[in-house]
């Protein structure tokens, strides 16, 4: 993992000690509202429906131990005894007060954390794989180019009042498990036919009100041209953007407006001018970064503990089939650990779920933690032997829930129970929705199904990309959920459908469930997965279902 | 034509904590949406809203929200948003509902 030098212990530092001292100004009226607005933003604090909110940014989804046992000491000293993961990998307080928020991020500098650029019109936290340095498939761990572009875009003159916010992705596996597609600019790790790894660039993904599926910018670029080459299309994205209209500032819309070619030409001609001004310092830093991030030492040993628990255990084996995933390492599995228990907040983490992870990845998993943009904690590099052993452990935190990948786990947005821009509730749909499917004992027989909920047209829940998206809406003063399908958030990206008329909110839940019954009565046998079956069958078929009054009355 | 008025109160945030307030008949701040001066009069509310607009260093974001008369003839939200508020979360009994267990 990445270790703080002097130089960013001493940035971190001054920039905390520049905030203490604007929030005191705030407090004793010396700075207004709109003074005070953009520079509290910077620092990841926002003012939501009924209180302050952090966020803190996990950068590439990695924690220590020690991290993870610092975020549940600020969630229980200034919160209230949880945290909330999101889809981003940050994560969020939801009840903090103005006057303590220094306090915390002093805290969050003592394990090398901070919430800078986790909002505001800035580059924000640069996401990845969550399974990076673990997955079997990937060319290398991405993480140190998603580390060289942190250390880049923090406080990068040029780039901290855009027209609008800039989110960076990075994956280097076959599979995306980082939805690239979906982001402002992402980076895939590569490799051409000579065998030389680059990068390839994929530029103007995005959710939000006009979603839009990223296009390929450049097929291969050199390792050395990364920084200036992103630096390019930023500042090219900086000059010609649009700042007339809020919906039409992101990257997405300049790229849809110009044409990919055209955006291609300008970004060119922007990096033969930028390009010289890199001397080299960014690659010697590169590799000094890739040295933290070097994979522990993996053992050789016997797995007849996991195997002897799988052949003997239902339970486990119900967890183990579903919440590991292949490690590159013979012997070693990727963990997820569900923190979507049915009717549980998804995303949440007490504090005591915490310290029970970190002690966890301190114990069994080379002190590393993961958080995936679904909201889950992963443990990325755990020898088989030790799985019964994790798995008793989370039993008794309530941490063992066996639902990776199915119907109820469920990304969800914070939606109108916390969030000042939501429109209606997410948190108690997808509580309903798993709540329901565990009762009907029907999740392991539908199989891999991704629900994902947004509570406005802003899509942080990711629910255009969602196999059954759910958008939730304020239509004439009341909640309305308005649903969509054949949504992919994967390599095989793709925006959902909408399927017609939206539902009220003690209609969306039946509504879902028409939706899965009619996927059980189509799919071709069990091996076909709901989004195999839309993709085979189409829209019209699942519309009946969703709507019988429509299929009655045109009968 | 102009739209009829329809009774507003006046909210905000704390500035020290976030939560949310109410502006009362006599120009200071409640938690309590129950406590808060229902304004029937469009030009009154303006007033008001602009004198709570001054008070930067108590409140953030004021502004006029729809209510109605309850049945115990206090101010009522009209709107689901206004709901949320005055309440809390729907996920956990925090917020609001919490602090009026402790009065």
């Amino acid at each position: 993992m990445y270790k703080y030098n002097d130089f960013d212990t001493a940035f971190l530092a001054e920039r905390n000690r520049q905030f203490r001292a604007q929030v005191e100004r705030r407090i004793d009226g010396s700075l207004t509202e709109d003074e005070f607005k953009p520079l509290r933003l910077m620092n990841g604090v926002y003012l939501q429906l009924h209180a302050y909110m952090l966020r803190v940014a996990i950068p590439y989804g990695t924690l220590s131990g020690r991290q993870m046992d610092q975020l549940a000491l600020l969630a229980e000293k200034w919160d209230k005894g949880y945290g909330h993961f999101t889809t981003r990998q940050n994560i969020q307080y939801n009840w903090p007060k103005l006057g303590d928020i220094p306090d915390m991020l002093d805290a969050l500098g003592e394990v090398e954390m901070h919430a800078i650029q986790t909002s505001g019109n800035t580059i924000r936290n640069v996401t990845a794989d969550h399974f990076a340095g673990a997955a079997a498939d990937e060319i290398e761990d991405p993480r140190p180019i998603a580390e060289l572009i942190r250390q880049w875009s923090t406080d990068h003159p040029e780039f901290q009042f855009m027209g609008r916010k800039f989110k960076i992705a990075v994956s280097a596996g076959e599979k995306d498990r980082a939805v690239l597609k979906a982001h402002d600019l992402a980076v895939r790790v590569v490799r051409n036919d000579a065998g030389e790894v680059g990068y390839q660039i994929l530029v103007g993904g995005g959710l939000g009100r006009t979603p839009m599926i990223g296009k390929v910018l450049n097929d291969f670029l050199p390792r050395e041209d990364l920084l200036p080459y992103i630096e390019a299309v930023v500042s090219v994205w900086n000059q010609i953007g649009r700042r007339d209209n809020k919906y039409k500032a992101r990257i997405k819309i300049t790229v849809h407006e110009h044409g990919i070619d055209d955006i291609r030409a300008r970004v060119d001609e922007r990096f033969a001018l930028v390009r010289p001004t890199f001397d080299g310092i960014d690659q010697e830093l590169f590799a000094d970064i890739k040295a933290h991030f070097a994979a522990p030492e993996f053992k050789t040993a016997s797995t007849e503990a996991f195997d002897a628990a799988y052949a003997n255990d239902t339970m486990f084996r119900s967890w183990a089939d579903t919440n590991l995933h292949e490690h590159r390492a013979d012997g070693y599995s990727i963990v997820t650990i569900s923190i979507k228990k049915h009717g549980d907040t998804p995303g949440d983490a007490t504090a005591d779920q915490m310290r029970a992870m970190a002690e966890l990845a301190r114990q069994y998993g080379h002190d590393e933690l993961r958080i995936s943009h679904e909201q889950n904690v992963i443990l990325p590099h755990v020898h088989k032997s030790d799985l019964p052993a994790i798995y008793a452990a989370l039993r008794e935190v309530d941490l063992h829930t066996a639902n990776i990948g199915l119907i109820s786990d469920i990304i969800a947005c914070p939606g109108m129970d916390y969030c000042a821009l939501a429109t209606a509730r997410s948190i108690p749909v997808a509580q309903q929705i798993a709540t329901r499917f565990d009762e009907l004992k029907l999740e392991h027989d539908i199989g891999h199904l991704q629900i994902k909920i947004s509570g406005c047209i802003n899509a942080c829940g990711h629910h255009h990309v969602a196999h059954i998206g759910i958008l939730g809406l304020d239509r004439a003063g009341v909640e309305n959920y308005q649903i969509t399908l054949g949504g992919d958030a994967t390599e095989t990206a793709a925006i959902g459908e909408r399927a017609g008329p939206g539902f009220a909110y003690d209609e969306i839940v039946p509504a879902i469930e028409r939706v899965v019954q009619g996927y059980l009565e189509l799919r071709d046998g069990a091996e076909e997965t709901f989004l195999e079956t839309y993709r085979r069958v189409g829209l019209a078929p699942f519309k009946a279902y969703l709507y019988p009054e429509a299929r009655a009355n045109a009968a | 034509m102009a739209r009829a008025f329809t009774p507003k109160v006046i909210t905000a945030n704390h500035l020290l904590d976030g939560d949310v307030i109410y502006m009362t008949d006599t120009g200071e701040w409640t938690r309590l949406l129950s406590e808060a001066v229902l304004l029937t009069d469009e030009a009154d509310a303006d007033v008001r809203l602009l004198e709570a607009q001054q008070q930067p260093d108590v409140v953030v974001g004021a502004y006029l929200a729809d209510a109605k008369v309850g049945a115990d003839g206090t101010p009522e939200p009209t709107h689901f948003r206004e709901e949320f508020r005055r309440t809390g979360p729907s996920n956990y009994f925090h917020g609001k509902q919490e602090e009026a267990q402790h009065v």
